[in-house]
């Protein structure tokens, strides 16, 4: 496709084009070999040249800007360690549950790096959301384009039926917005539709133990009244936050370990297996066993939470 | 016989009907004589609101219908309350009518996505067995809902007939005039800052195409038809080359208030959580049920409007140029870079 105007660099040759190719090589220097491809990419954004899938996932935007965003925090800042990324299937779908903590929802933003990064296959972690991040703005807009979608059966068993890899943190916000206090220690785990996903579609479940993100934010206490007048589920005190206003959104530079247990099989169950309650219960507890265990472990191995 | 046949599509579908070696006779009816050319069909004025069209069904003994009246948007019908009289109450007569004429053997029904609402709490994709209305609080989601009850009680009554209802995702193309259309072509369009909904959309050729085709076959039940893909809005603009501007909401009696009294754009409360939410639908029963394939995907369909709709704005041929003119000045500078020692 040529342009209506494309510019004939003999003629304009000039004083111009010799800002430009100064400008170039600034950028070059300063950003590298990625230049070309931010150029390219910021090509593609204003002419609306790119695709979102059903979910409304961008992976052109994932990979290009809201990975490498949060890379210097998963590398530098929190140092992640990731063990056993093998058990994630290189194809077919997979359901990694994984506990939940620190206040703000980063440990889902790790692990979805994580995967990323250390899968031999770069797989996207579809991770899922509560209802809450859609009704903000700005919010639901990132989580939907970074390959986030509402925590229900439907979602779940689309995606798993695609073949993604989908992440689910079945402690919701009773994990997420617990006190400092009660770290390390798993809540229940829902209602267990995630396994009943799970079971209906076959795939099977990689549990999932993240060290660190306890503590990021440590919460001592919960604002009830701010929240409930917010209209949030909990409002955090830290010993930062709220007292030092948006410097109190730092997190804490935890030393974090990720690991992927073993992928627990749900095939072999008879049929109608994901309607049975005792089933659904007791796959459940196995799950929140493995990790609450491989929690005990992890946290023996790390010792000093800041070292 | 073509209900609402004085409407772009009604009168499309009846004129590509009226071709068609496999029909006889194609009828359309409307309270007004249709301003677009329907082809050989015969136009029979009546008032679906009334139980005149009773009396047309006695008299032309149609052995199918295709209901297309119902109105997506207030200003179409000249007010909320006349839209949902025309939706709700015309829906009841034609299904009365239907279910006296003894001549009836398929009904189609022209309903559309709204029906599943749009809301924080919505699944990425909306399948046809959800429940309809979970979501759908007012305004024309209502109607829709409310329409597709009557149908569902209808084809319990008539069992012996093909009742189909194909729930359309936003039509859109080079003809069409809907809301959506409107809104697009806007100068600068507005938009919830801090929303990026995605949607499908249906080309208004593939629509005629799939009510045709369930006009002429046996189909029975409910499908979703929208095409393949999605757009967000923000890239949806940007291919059509429209300005944005952000606004805090779309929907208060401020602002919604303001575009309507200076004209710029008359959203009614489902339009506006459309445009904040987004909405998508699940189109596998189209394809494997319905045996329908749409020719053009979403994106297709929307560079067809803006290629006959949309002019001025911001030239995207001029953006490619620009952003390949910073690629060969980068590539030149890696070619100095290296020629260096």
């Amino acid at each position: 496709m040529t342009g209506p105007d494309e510019p004939d660099d003999d003629q304009r040759a000039g004083a111009l084009d010799r800002v430009a190719a100064a400008a170039g090589r600034f950028v070059r220097e300063r950003l590298g070999p990625d230049a070309e491809r931010l150029a390219s990419f910021a090509g593609r954004r204003l002419t609306g040249e790119f695709e979102v899938d059903a979910f409304g996932f961008d992976e052109d935007l994932t990979e290009t800007v809201l990975l490498p965003v949060l890379r210097p925090l998963y590398r530098h800042w929190f140092r992640v360690d990731v063990r056993g990324v093998e058990n994630i299937p290189d194809d077919g779908p997979a359901l990694v549950v994984a506990n939940h903590s620190g206040t703000l929802p980063v440990d889902s933003l790790m692990t979805q790096l994580a995967v990323h990064d250390e899968h031999p296959r770069s797989r996207h972690l579809r991770t899922l959301a509560a209802t809450l991040v859609f009704q903000l703005p700005v919010i639901s807009d990132l989580a939907r384009k970074g390959g986030s979608t509402l925590a229900c059966n439907d979602d779940v068993q689309a995606l798993l039926s695609a073949g993604e890899v989908v992440g689910v943190w079945p402690e919701g916000f009773k994990g997420v917005g617990k006190p400092f206090a009660e770290r390390y220690q798993l809540q229940r785990f829902g209602r267990g539709g995630f396994v009943a996903a799970a079971l209906r579609t076959g795939t099977p479940i990689v549990p999932c133990s993240v060290v660190g993100a306890e503590e990021i934010y440590p919460m001592v206490a919960n604002a009830g009244y701010v929240a409930r007048l917010l209209g949030l589920p909990y409002f955090p005190v830290t010993p930062t936050f709220p007292w030092l206003g948006p410097l109190g959104l730092i997190p804490l530079p935890s030393k974090w370990l990720i690991e992927f247990g073993e992928p627990i099989r749900t095939d072999e169950y008879p049929a109608g297996a994901a309607d049975d309650p005792m089933v659904v219960f007791e796959l459940t507890d196995r799950v929140r066993d493995t990790i609450q265990q491989t929690l005990h472990e992890l946290l023996q191995l790390r010792g000093s939470a800041f070292g | 016989m073509v209900v609402g046949v004085a409407r772009h599509l009604g009168a499309l579908l009846a004129e590509q009907l009226s071709h068609d070696d496999r029909v006889d006779r194609v009828v359309g009816i409307d309270v007004v004589p249709p301003d677009d050319d329907i082809g050989d069909a015969e136009f029979v004025r009546a008032d679906i609101r009334t139980s005149d069209i009773g009396r047309v069904m006695q008299r032309v003994e149609p052995d199918t219908v295709v209901h297309m009246n119902i109105l997506a948007t207030r200003s179409d019908a000249g007010g909320r309350s006349p839209q949902k009289e025309i939706n709700v109450i015309g829906t009841m007569q034609l299904l009365a009518a239907c279910q006296r004429a003894a001549s009836v053997r398929t009904v189609v029904v022209k309903s559309s996505t709204t029906v599943y609402g749009a809301g924080a709490h919505a699944p990425a994709l909306f399948t046809e067995d959800m429940v309809p209305g979970a979501l759908a609080r007012g305004g024309y989601e209502k109607d829709a809902s409310e329409v597709e009850a009557y149908v569902r009680g209808f084809s319990r009554r008539r069992p012996d007939v093909h009742v189909s209802i194909l729930r359309f995702a936003n039509v859109l193309g080079p003809t069409i005039r809907t809301a959506l259309s409107e809104y697009f072509a806007l100068p600068a369009v507005p938009f919830v800052a801090g929303r990026d909904p995605r949607f499908q959309l249906v080309h208004e050729q593939d629509c005629l195409d799939a009510l045709r085709h369930t006009t002429l076959g046996e189909h029975t039940g409910i499908v979703n038809v929208a095409g393949d893909g999605f757009l967000v809005l923000s890239q949806a603009l940007a291919r059509a080359g429209r300005p944005a501007v952000p606004l805090p909401t779309l929907g208060t009696p401020l602002v919604g208030g303001l575009m309507r009294r200076t004209g710029v754009a008359d959203m009614d409360s489902a339009q506006v959580r459309f445009l904040t939410h987004g909405r998508g639908v699940d189109t596998t029963r189209m394809r494997e049920q319905l045996g329908f394939e749409p020719a053009y995907s979403t994106m297709a369909t929307f560079d067809e409007f803006v290629r006959a709709r949309v002019t001025g704005g911001f030239d995207s041929h001029a953006v490619l140029a620009a952003a390949r003119q910073v690629r060969t000045r980068l590539a030149d500078g890696l070619g100095h870079q290296r020629g260096q020692p």
